[in-house]
């Protein structure tokens, strides 16, 4: 039989212990030093106001993905369902195309990925040949109102196109229309450069 | 005008507008100040920000807005009553706690007399044991409350409650003995003017902090476990009864437990003041002796409210540091520990004034 291990702990008696004061006393002193140290200039405080500061987050760390784009405004991706086929949850929907201008590769009609059944394990990224997704946009927090709004399709999860910078008349013709819900509702990335 | 004053100066006019200003701008501002302070204090404590988000565009006031926030919303929240409930003392029990609670500043002076003006509501004869007995009508806010909600973790905080209540009461009498014998009076004036000697000259004032240290500690004690707050907190119990006796109230009738619990606090403070640290005179006053009669009661206003206000600091300080008594050692703390050494602080402090008379 195993011999059960115990962990005793050795009880402090004592006229010390029994009246409590000194202990008291050395919980004010530190609850103290700390009310005072906050009290003028905020000197401990841990706390991130969230809307207002943000929490610095590593480029590394995994957020929602983007679709990177080529120089000529065109998405890099290549539809090649690497990504589709190593994703451990399934999230990803690939549709392949061909794009009637033959100088543009196979190109995907449809991309979607569900967010909510995404466990962010970044295999996709790994996957990609084309370095095509990625997922350093740096969107910490997803909180929509519908499970709907979490289904991204290709035109949301493509990085921010300005058509002034990049006026790219293939790029256009291959726009599937914005859902008008989603557009407001989720905010691209701000500050990341266009690939 | 001078039928008007006439009208003023009777007697009972005048003790209704010394319970209205005392309550009204005493007493009520600061315990509802207090619901937020504890807040933000307990934040500064644990390194957080506390509440700050109550906004009117952007004027947030570093907070002060909640307390009109809280105000409002649970003015507008429903009043529950639960199934099987006793209707009408579940509906009157918040009173009681409310009601003992701002009963307490009925005795304590809040500057010197002028004249016969006295800055204090009623010097009644027994003084002290008025407090000894609205401190009890107390647990009747907590035992109504346990009682008629009909819910099991309301019973059990109400039973706590009283046997708390009942245990603490009685070295809380025990621990003034040894005041009323120093100062050789009941009366709140006698007790607070006695405070106002000096020993060594005009070196220490003879507060009751220092003629009485263990009453002191005894007193204090025993009246954070009157007003329920950690470490006593058991009849809450957030942690074993959820919110032990009030747990079914809702709306503005959780908020009066809530302001009672914050307006005991402050007349802990106002009490202590009052017994321990000279009430309101101003120690070392006396030495100017041309100080004139309205700057010398200003100051003791700001003492006293200085002193209150450091009090009520303390308590909230008190609560965010030790750690709660398990319910069988607020017992065993009160029975086996502070009830002998009430006793003990009798006789020594019997002794001392047989020798030194
Ligand atoms: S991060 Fe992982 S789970 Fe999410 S889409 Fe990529 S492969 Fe799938
Ligand atoms: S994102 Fe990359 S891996 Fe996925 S289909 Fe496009 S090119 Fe292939």
């Amino acid at each position: 039989m195993m011999e059960l291990k115990v962990k005793r702990v050795e009880r402090v008696d004592g006229v010390k212990e029994a009246i409590f004061l000194p202990a008291i006393f050395n919980g004010l002193r530190l609850t103290v030093k700390h009310f005072w140290r906050n009290l003028f200039g905020a000197r401990d405080v841990v706390t991130i106001n969230y809307p207002e500061e943000k929490r610095h987050v590593s480029p590394r760390w995994r957020g929602r993905h983007r679709l990177t784009r080529l120089d000529n405004g065109f998405l890099s991706c290549v539809a090649c369902y690497m990504c589709e086929t190593v994703c451990p949850s399934k999230c990803i929907h690939i549709e392949a195309g061909e794009h009637p201008d033959l100088s543009v590769e196979k190109y995907p009609v449809v991309f979607d990925i569900d967010e909510l059944r995404c466990v962010f394990c970044g295999l996709c990224v790994e996957a990609c040949p084309k370095d095509a997704i990625r997922m350093d946009t740096g969107v910490v927090s997803m909180a929509y109102t519908s499970r709907q709004t979490f289904d991204f399709t290709r035109d949301l999860l493509r990085d921010n196109y300005d058509p002034k910078v990049h006026s790219n008349p293939k790029y256009e013709d291959q726009d599937l229309p914005k859902p008008d819900n989603q557009s407001e509702a989720l905010p691209h990335s701000q500050g990341i450069p266009a690939a | 005008m001078d039928f008007l004053l006439e009208i003023i100066m009777t007697p009972a006019v005048l003790a209704c507008i010394k319970i209205a200003v005392i309550i009204l701008l005493f007493a009520m501002p600061l315990g509802t100040v207090l619901t937020l302070m504890e807040r933000k204090w307990s934040a500064m404590i644990q390194d957080r920000v506390g509440p700050n988000r109550a906004n009117i565009g952007k004027f947030t006031g570093h907070g002060l807005l909640h307390l009109a926030a809280d105000g409002l919303k649970s003015i507008f929240k429903e009043d529950t009553i639960p199934k099987g409930a006793n209707g009408f003392l579940y509906l009157i029990a918040p009173f009681f706690g409310l009601i003992a609670a701002v009963a307490t500043f009925a005795i304590i002076p809040i500057a010197g007399p002028i004249g016969d003006f006295t800055f204090q509501v009623t010097d009644v004869n027994p003084g002290l044991l008025f407090i000894f007995a609205i401190t009890s009508l107390n647990v009747y806010g907590a035992v109504l409350a346990g009682t008629s909600s009909n819910s099991k973790f309301a019973l059990l905080g109400g039973t706590r409650a009283s046997a708390q209540m009942i245990s603490y009461e009685v070295f809380m009498g025990l621990a003034l003995m040894g005041i009323f014998m120093v100062y050789g009076t009941t009366r709140v004036s006698g007790i607070v003017n006695g405070q106002n000697e000096y020993w060594f000259g005009d070196l220490v004032p003879m507060w009751g902090i220092f003629t009485q240290p263990l009453g002191f500690i005894l007193f204090f004690t025993a009246l954070v476990a009157e007003t329920k707050r950690a470490p006593f907190d058991a009849p809450e119990g957030e942690s074993e009864i959820v919110a032990g006796y009030f747990l079914e109230y809702s709306g503005m009738r959780w908020s009066a437990f809530m302001l009672a619990e914050y307006v005991s606090l402050v007349g802990v403070a106002a009490l202590m003041t009052t017994l321990f640290f000279g009430g309101y005179h101003v120690p070392w006053l006396h030495l100017w002796e041309s100080a004139p009669q309205w700057l010398v009661t200003v100051l003791q206003i700001l003492k006293f409210t200085f002193f209150t206000v450091v009090f009520c600091w303390f308590q909230i300080q008190l609560r965010w540091t030790v750690p709660k008594f398990r319910f069988d050692q607020t017992m065993g703390l009160g029975w086996k520990k502070l009830l002998p050494l009430s006793l003990v602080n009798i006789i020594v402090t019997a002794l001392v004034i047989l020798t030194l008379a």
